[in-house]
């Protein structure tokens, strides 16, 4: 391994603009003229929206511009989508409504914005927007999912009758039923997966420009996929065409899913941009992203799981309605049916599932993909029914575990995937080493002895990443591909510019990728730059979301370094007058097998430009290759990670004392990056499991619409990390990566339930399990004194 | 309109600016000093965390008019633009204390108050506690709590080697 090489944990090589404050993030770019916008939100959960009356504001000083849906759909500008198609089990399409970008006729949420005022300075268009008048007709709101279908709910979209977007079903419902009447015992839970709100430090914002010269739009956005938003924003919305339309993603400072998606904002500021004929920039606050970023997880699911008396498992059948709020956004029908129900099977040999999804609008913000989107609310089921189930039977989770492995592989599970390779047992013998489970009971009795409520908890969790095979999405209702393009440009000098379609947002790509292109080609990586972001320099990718840029868009890095290194070889045999098949490539020298002739890869790169020893008419002068790579399998990255709590029962707060995480990603490019993810993954799901929750009351208010309500962790809510990995490569990707990003919050919120719930006797708990929840359900369950027991 | 002075990162400014101007806004967009962020509306993550005077201020917080002759540092101004990086600059590249670089500015001012405050020899729990006024969605504080207690005691080394010299 070389110092800069895959595997090595290079320091990251786009820090420096980072701790020097010269990063470049949307708000911090600035067009000359520009203008501010300022939306107008509904402040009603459900209303018509009867007038508005913007002749005040728009005499207010420095307005340019007050503009309402009225006026959008005069423009013929179109409704935003959701791109993934899922068809209910009686075959008819999901009931997608018109979500136009400013609301009319109808508000569906509080913060759907109705209307947007443009002025010289922010502060001018905040105070106009306080001269809009709308009158509102107020209608009764519908909030929790669970009522959304019941008769004489208020009924959200015509389209929708009884506001179900889809009811949807996957494994065999027959074969279910057949594995539960054999089974001598049947674990049954209810759970919330609580709605969370991703909050990434960054708030989103957006800079619109619009050329009237040249027709042609400039965007700089927040986003994760930059060119995805150029597609929707041109193919659907119809604001311009692809080739005059560019986006730029600079420095997006954090995105965890909340940034891949197209919204009202960014095309509202296309458009006013050129309403205006200035550039128009929105930046939003944190009360507004509180409102309308779009929100994860939401699920109510009662879930059973069916056992032999050995606890072997037979069987598992869920029911899960999801809430996807008023509008469908991009992805938002996929996370609770093909990236959540096809992962029910976890880590094991399951024979039969069976799944049903309803998915819901309610009058609250869209929900869409959060960080492992839909793979963490099937984790929680899974990993939470064997405990449970492990408990009930008397027998050692960690053998419940053992006994109902997957061991053998490729395996095929009853819900579409088909696991590639894995070793559940490793990661879980070395977590349980690191954790030192044999010392938990003497540590519980200690703890007992300080009146301290000691419990642990695990979980053996499993994602499906890389997304991922375009056939196999296509064949599952995704509307695009889902393959990643890379394009390596070699200078004259040897410096090389690396073109990625992936997008990023804290993971170090700058580095990561950097360090594939140094081991391949042994440059120093200081010579290597990526480029990404700008849909002008990159032709065309699909962004980042879904751990997929190691495991999809090195792979397409790896592919074009295949087309270069071949070339340079090419180059390379007319300088060495040597058979292409002597020639090899090593630490940065091009030579010839078995004798002392060589070329540095600066002198292939300058002579594949000059063209002086080659007859340009049988190899093409210059040296730039690309790569579009679709995946032939997703990647399945699994691991361990074990939580240890003390509960105070005087108070119910809980303290994590110890994480143990051992995860298998298969190849590790940086493991400090990836020991990153992990961390900043782990906090976040500890984050859901004690105490982030977006509650909305029962008229669609939220009442946890800011960082005062909404408990995001802070330093002292987390403990430090113990993290670990173990290896088996990924066989259906050049690198062997399987992915990182989003295994930290997938594995952990089971991981804390299962610690607070063996520390506290009762599994009565829902998340987040705040002190004011731990403390109740003591109280309920009679076990708040430890020294009694 | 308002005319405000006051020394910014070492450099006598005199701004004119409408009595609401925060002054986060007049260093961000009066000056175009862009490392200081704005992550929240209500005080609450610390991205906009300067030095007045020395001490940590939430710059989303204060009035620019506020701050007539006082000493503002942001992140801009806490190494010398050709020198090398503060020593807690440094720690937090080093020990890999940051993912997106949103919170960064505000997490290492915020760490050299601490130093100032509670000394060079830091421990896990003081940091953490210390911290309550920043947010971080990327590290999950792990590694920042490293660099901060690596940036700490690199100011102390830093220090002593001013001294001798």
């Amino acid at each position: 391994m070389s110092a800069t090489g895959i595997g090595a944990a290079v320091r990251r090589k786009e820090d420096h603009r980072f701790i020097t404050g010269k990063g470049h993030y949307t708000d911090d770019i600035s067009r000359p003229g520009q203008t501010y916008a300022y939306f107008l939100r509904s402040p009603h959960a459900h209303a018509t929206i009867k007038s508005i009356d913007a002749k005040a504001a728009s005499l207010m000083p420095g307005v340019l511009a007050v503009l309402t849906g009225a006026e959008l759909a005069a423009d013929k500008i179109g409704s935003l989508i959701c791109g993934w198609m899922i068809h209910s089990k009686d075959g008819s399409p999901m009931k997608m409504a018109p979500h136009p970008a400013l609301a009319h006729g109808k508000a569906n949420h509080v913060g759907d914005p109705v209307a947007v005022v443009i002025a010289e300075t922010l502060a001018q268009a905040r105070d106009a927007a306080e001269k809009v008048k709308v009158d509102y007709g107020v209608l009764p709101a519908i909030v929790d999912p669970a009522q959304a279908q019941r008769q004489g709910a208020p009924q959200i979209h015509e389209i929708a009758p009884n506001n179900t977007i889809y009811q949807w079903t996957i494994g065999d419902a027959n074969g279910t039923d057949a594995a539960f009447k054999s089974a001598t015992h049947v674990t049954k839970l209810d759970i919330v997966n609580n709605r969370l709100i991703p909050n990434a430090i960054e708030p989103r914002a957006a800079l619109a420009d619009y050329d009237s010269g040249t027709e042609a739009f400039t965007l700089w956005n927040t986003s994760q996929n930059p060119h995805v938003a150029r597609l929707v924003i041109s193919a659907f919305i119809g604001m311009a065409p692809e080739n005059k339309l560019r986006v730029i993603a600079p420095d997006v400072g954090g995105g965890f899913g909340s940034k891949i998606f197209i919204y009202p904002e960014e095309v509202v500021a296309l458009w006013a941009s050129k309403k205006v004929g200035r550039p128009v920039k929105w930046v939003s606050d944190r009360s507004e992203a509180f409102l309308v970023d779009a929100h994860g997880r939401d699920h109510v699911t009662h879930a059973e799981m069916a056992l032999d008396t050995a606890g072997k498992i037979l069987g598992l059948r869920v029911k899960t309605i999801a809430n996807l709020g008023a509008y469908m956004q991009v992805f938002s029908s996929a996370v609770p049916t093909y990236l959540y129900a096809t992962l029910l099977s976890g880590q094991y040999q399951i024979p039969q599932i069976f799944c049903e999804v309803d998915a819901v609008y309610t009058n609250t913000n869209s929900v869409d993909a959060y960080r492992g989107a839909g793979r963490p609310e099937a984790t929680f089921v899974v990993e939470r029914l064997m405990e449970v189930a492990a408990r009930e039977l008397g027998i050692d989770p960690v053998e419940m575990r053992r006994k109902n492995f997957i061991k053998i592989f490729p395996h095929q599970t009853p819900v579409v995937f088909a696991y590639d390779a894995g070793d559940y047992d490793a990661s879980l013998k070395k977590a349980l080493e690191l954790a030192d489970y044999k010392g938990f009971a003497k540590r519980k009795r200690d703890a007992a002895r300080n009146g301290k409520l000691r419990g642990i908890g695990i979980s053996t969790y499993i994602e499906a990443c890389g997304l991922a095979p375009s056939q196999a999405v296509g064949s599952l209702g995704g509307g695009v591909g889902q393959w990643e393009s890379c394009e390596v440009r070699v200078n004259p000098t040897g410096s090389i510019e690396v073109l990625t379609g992936s997008h990023a947002h804290g993971q170090g790509h700058e580095t990561t990728f950097a360090q594939v292109v140094s081991d391949r080609l042994g440059v120093p990586i200081e010579s290597v730059s990526i480029v990404h972001g700008d849909t002008d320099k990159v032709q065309f990718g699909m962004g980042t979301y879904g751990s997929r840029s190691g495991a999809v868009g090195m792979s397409a890095l790896v592919k074009a370094l295949d087309k270069i290194e071949a070339k340079a070889k090419k180059v390379a045999t007319y300088l060495l007058e040597a058979a292409e098949t002597d020639i090899e490539l090593k630490n940065g020298q091009f030579s010839v097998t078995g004798t002392d002739k060589s070329v540095p890869w600066a002198g292939v790169a300058l002579n594949a430009y000059t063209a002086h020893k080659f007859p340009g008419q049988e190899l093409e002068p210059g040296l730039k290759e690309t790569s579009f790579y679709d995946p032939t399998n997703f990647t399945f990255p699994a691991g361990c990670h074990i939580c240890e709590v003390e509960v105070d029962p005087e108070t119910g707060s809980t303290e994590i004392v110890a994480w143990t995480a051992v995860d298998d990603f298969g190849v590790v490019i940086n493991p400090m990056i990836v020991e990153g993810q992990i961390h900043g993954g782990v906090a976040q799901g500890i984050g859901q499991a004690m105490c982030e929750a977006a509650v909305y009351d029962k008229d669609g208010q939220l009442v946890t619409g800011s960082l005062m309500d909404y408990c995001l962790p802070r330093a002292d809510h987390v403990p430090a990390f113990k993290v670990d990995t173990t290896m088996t490569r990924c066989p259906s990707n050049p690198l062997g990566i399987k992915g990182c990003g989003e295994a930290g919050a997938i594995a952990s919120p089971p991981a804390v339930i299962n610690a607070i719930t063996d520390a506290i006797g009762t599994e009565a708990i829902a998340m987040p399990a705040t002190p004011s929840a731990v403390w109740a359900a003591l109280q309920k369950s009679g076990r708040a004194m430890p020294h009694a027991a | 309109m308002a005319a405000v002075s006051l020394k910014v990162n070492g450099k006598s400014v005199t701004a004119d600016v409408d009595p609401r101007t925060l002054l986060v806004q007049l260093l961000r967009e009066n000056l175009r000093l862009t490392g200081t962020h704005v992550g929240c509306d209500t005080s609450q993550c610390g991205a906009c965390v300067v030095l007045v005077n020395g001490k940590a201020v939430k710059s989303c917080t204060v009035l620019a008019l506020q701050l007539e002759g006082a000493e503002v540092l942001s992140i801009e101004g806490l190494a010398p633009a050709d020198g090398p990086l503060h020593p807690m600059q440094e720690a937090f590249r080093e020990n890999h204390g940051l993912q997106c670089g949103y919170c960064t500015p505000g997490m290492i001012l915020t760490a050299v108050d601490i130093v100032r405050r509670k000394g060079n020899d830091l421990d896990d729990k003081t940091i953490r506690e210390e911290l309550e006024g920043n947010i971080c969605r990327c590290t999950g504080y792990h590694n920042i709590v490293k660099a901060i207690a690596a940036g700490a005691r690199a100011m102390t080394s830093g220090a002593a080697a001013n001294a001798a010299e």
